[in-house]
């Protein structure tokens, strides 16, 4: 066979240009959604739009802080317990009531919260201290998870899932499982709140029906949204972001290099512990109560799993915060359309679980074309 | 005489592009065919065809005369031609006999026959005077022990043809020179061998017959005696080198670069003193394990130190490797898959790598692309590095030599002042050997100072202002140029080794 100098590049190439493009999962998830759209049509209704996106900011949020540390091939199992004991502290700090029924026998009462509520209850931008030592815990717990990990070399699983234990255990221990309620208004508009709604109804009424005033923007999407191209710029634009990748890359060969490579190994584990407690803020906000529960169970597949839908790689190295824009916009669309189609909640694991399987054999395809490719 | 193998207008191309053309080489039995060519010369594509691991698209090959066309490595195996590859396909967790028989454990009543397996495994390791219990296992045996253990292999499928492919790269001259006396033994049974090396002189010393590739095509090739080492060097780059190395420019200058004083480490150096002066290339030669690369590693801030002392430009080198970087080091390692390069990554972000700091503006340190753009461009033209697109093409798809220098390149673009090359040329071909040679001339020419590491003594006699020899992590004696003489260093090197 002999080859003509110019020539169509073959359809497999360019099926794979399209694999490896950084909107593949967008193209994806717009394809699900035509697919689906004729058979599930409330898929495509305001009210469900709204709740995707509703459900996406947090995650999103947390999944931005998994991905700087799938970036460096380390794991971060312990968001989900971050989120718990943030909410919690969060919560015992503003809440403005609380019930001696239900809270008397925890740990915190009497030392943070009695019936007169958290210490910042009421208090003029109590919210906002709260929030300040929401972060603070957070970051406290990805210092000591990064130290462990960058200077005793310990492996993040490991430290992670031992953090993961220990960090949950002791928020259902503080409050012996209950909720902390009665959350004031300025915490709980961070996480449903409206800047611009929208209205499809007659115009000349005064009183507009509720479901008809369909959020547009809210609080959380401006707090994900800043954050993401905050984060994009951290990652792909910074001293800090290439420092990141490089060890994903090459550890030894970025050592050699000059780079702070404990460094910023806790320092990625601190931004990732961050994003959980503002990812977690959302979530307690929308609840509109600290749950030491939150973020339990296969929460934490969600994010590990959005990311690495995304592209970014678990091999490390590889990784972008559009990619998991993406990857979380999907998963969302899926549980949505999941739950859409009137699955039980079981169904809807197995299904996310073959999906995340999935996103793992996606990141081995890629990464074994893009070898192929510059071979 | 017959031939064992016989190659017929042999070609395989990828996509169009040829990598062997037209080839046609008969492999006489019970002879050393030593085959060597550049890097990309078509050699690991002509050995995947003999080893079925790839299929050829014209022509054909004949053992003993019959057709023989391998499907797979298996049958290749089979038909008794066993590879000796550069990177060993041994299982290190498993022991030597398990290595043995992986393909095939014999049985007894439905069991794994051990007593068998061990009583033939000593018997094959005894053949090649291997003083090892077969039941050791391969992670606890060092690389030349290793390379035996697989010529065990070879024997034990009865090979008949075995192929060498750069067998001593990571062996020791003492290693070397066992390997050198078993291809001596396995000859005398009458086996057949292909060897494949860039050591011109071991060729030489080895083989019957010689073939060149250039290309994907045999250019030149006959009995060993018709060549010399220039004869080799222009077949294999079709052009006449009229040297192995640049001559120096420039020469040791009065200043004092590095200063090391009574470096110690228990079980590593033993006080160990070393001075490299601006403009001046010192080799730094001895066996593997003499602790050349500690030494390095130690200077560089990597590995501690228990007492001693190291002064860069006058002052005490500050501790931690960036702030040594700072300081005015660099350090290429021996190995630069694992230790030097971003393997996945584009050629610019290597060269970015380590002078990343400087391109950060702002109190958040935003990369200044355009600045990483035009240094990094700057460097590939400096360096003459041989790429398409640096900003997209990732730095595997290189040579051995090009990404050399871009390991080089990263380092130079801090403006050191002093260099420490481990091994700077393995697994560079000769062609590109020549170029990292002047690239080292002109860093020294330009006033720095250069630490050279190589354990190939020519290269150090042709670079080298000054060679230093140690020996189990002591400095055993130096020389000047105009003293240089091989078998001292020799003497020097293997002095007490040998006991």
């Amino acid at each position: 066979m002999t080859a003509s100098p110019v020539q169509r590049r073959p359809l497999s190439d360019r099926a794979a240009d399209l694999f490896l493009s950084d909107y593949f999962i967008l193209y994806m998830s717009l394809t699900f959604v035509a697919v689906l759209a004729p058979f599930l049509p409330t898929l495509v209704t305001p009210g469900n739009a709204v709740n995707v996106m509703s459900n996406m900011w947090p995650l999103l949020i947390v999944a931005i802080g998994q991905t700087f540390v799938l970036a460096i091939a380390g794991i971060d199992l312990s968001q989900g317990s971050v989120i718990a004991v943030t909410s919690v502290i969060g919560a015992a700090l503003v809440t403005l009531v609380a019930d001696p029924v239900v809270l008397s026998k925890a740990p915190l009462w009497g030392v943070m919260i009695t019936e007169n509520g958290g210490p910042l209850a009421g208090v003029t931008g109590g919210v906002f201290v709260a929030i300040c030592v929401m972060i603070a815990l957070a970051a406290l717990i990805g210092l000591i998870n990064g130290l462990a990990i960058a200077v005793l070399e310990m492996p993040a699983f490991m430290v992670t899932l031992v953090s993961m234990m220990t960090v949950s255990a002791l928020a259902i221990y503080l409050t012996q499982s209950e909720n902390i309620a009665q959350l004031p208004e300025g915490y709980v508009r961070l996480g449903k709140g409206d800047l611009v709604s929208v209205y499809f109804g007659v115009k000349d009424t005064s009183q507009l029906p509720r479901k008809e005033v369909f959020s547009l923007i809210t609080y959380p999407m401006v707090i994900a949204v800043v954050m993401a191209i905050g984060a994009h710029i951290l990652l792909n634009r910074t001293v800090f972001g290439r420092q990141v990748l490089a060890i994903g890359m090459n550890r030894k060969a970025a050592k050699i290099s000059g780079v702070p490579v404990r460094r910023v190994i806790v320092l990625v584990f601190v931004v990732s512990s961050i994003c959980a407690a503002i990812g977690g803020l959302l979530y307690s906000a929308r609840l509109e109560a600290g749950r030491p529960t939150l973020g339990e169970g296969t929460f934490l597949l969600d994010v590990i799993g959005a990311a690495v839908i995304g592209g970014t790689s678990l091999f490390g190295g590889k990784a972008k915060i559009l990619w998991t824009v993406f990857g979380v916009f999907f998963f969302v669309l899926l549980s949505s359309a999941l739950s859409a189609m009137n699955l039980s909640a079981f169904q809807v694991d197995m299904v996310k679980g073959a999906v995340i399987l999935g996103a793992a054999l996606l990141d081995v395809l890629r990464t074994r074309i893009m070898r192929e490719r510059t071979r | 005489m017959t031939a064992l193998l016989s190659l017929e207008a042999l070609g395989k191309s990828w996509f169009g592009v040829p990598a062997v053309t037209d080839l046609t080489l008969e492999v006489a039995e019970g002879r050393l065919l030593g085959l060597i060519g550049q890097n990309g010369a078509g050699k690991s594509t002509l050995m995947n065809m003999i080893g079925g691991v790839i299929q050829p698209s014209a022509g054909g090959m004949r053992w003993q005369g019959a057709p023989y066309r391998p499907q797979t490595a298996r049958d290749a195996a089979r038909t008794g031609i066993a590879f000796i590859h550069q990177e060993l396909n041994l299982f290190t967790n498993l022991s030597v006999a398990e290595n043995l028989y992986i393909d095939g454990f014999p049985r007894r009543f439905g069991l794994i026959d051990w007593p068998r397996i061990r009583s033939r495994s000593a018997e094959i390791l005894q053949r090649l005077a291997l003083d090892i219990d077969p039941d050791t296992s391969i992670g606890r045996l060092s690389p030349g022990e290793r390379q035996l253990v697989e010529i065990a292999k070879a024997l034990h499928n009865d090979a008949r043809l075995i192929i060498f492919d750069e067998p001593t790269t990571s062996l020791t001259p003492r290693e070397t020179a066992r390997l050198f006396d078993t291809i001596a033994s396995l000859r005398a049974e009458g086996r057949t061998i292909i060897y494949i090396s860039h050591i011109l002189g071991d060729v030489q010393r080895l083989a019957d017959d010689i073939g060149v590739l250039r290309d994907g095509r045999l250019v030149d090739s006959g009995p060993v005696a018709e060549f010399s080492v220039p004869r080799m060097i222009r077949s294999m780059i079709g052009r006449d080198l009229s040297g192995l190395f640049p001559p120096r420019t420039g020469g040791p200058q009065s200043a004092t670069v590095l200063q090391a004083q009574g470096l110690t480490q228990p079980g590593v150096l033993q006080d160990v003193s070393l001075t490299v002066h601006a403009g001046e290339v010192v080799g730094l030669f001895g066996l593997m394990g003499a602790g050349r690369s500690e030494l390095a590693r130690i200077i560089f801030g990597l590995d501690p130190v228990a007492s001693g002392s190291i002064t860069l430009n006058g002052a005490p080198a500050p501790a931690g490797i960036a702030a040594r970087i700072a300081a005015g080091m660099a350090f290429v390692t021996e190995n630069r898959r694992e230790e030097g390069l971003m393997m996945e990554a584009p050629i610019a972000d290597n060269l970015a790598l380590v002078s990343l700091r400087t391109f950060g503006r702002g109190p958040l340190a935003v990369m200044d692309t355009e600045a990483v753009a035009t240094r990094t461009e700057l460097a590939r033209r400096a360096l003459t590095i041989k790429a398409g697109d640096i900003r997209t093409q990732p730095v595997k798809a290189l040579s051995g030599g090009n990404q050399q220098k871009v390991v080089i390149g990263k380092w130079q673009m801090t403006a050191p002042r002093l260099f420490i090359l481990d091994e700077p040329t393995r697994g560079v071909d000769v062609g590109a050997r020549f170029e990292i040679y002047t690239l080292i001339d002109r860093l020294a020419a330009e006033g720095g100072g250069i630490l050279m590491i190589s354990s190939e003594l020519d290269e150090l006699l042709g670079m080298a202002d000054r060679i230093v020899v140690m020996n189990r992590g002591e400095v055993m004696g130096q020389l000047d140029r105009p003293d240089f003489d091989r078998e001292r260093i020799l003497s020097l090197a293997f002095r007490e080794a040998q006991t």
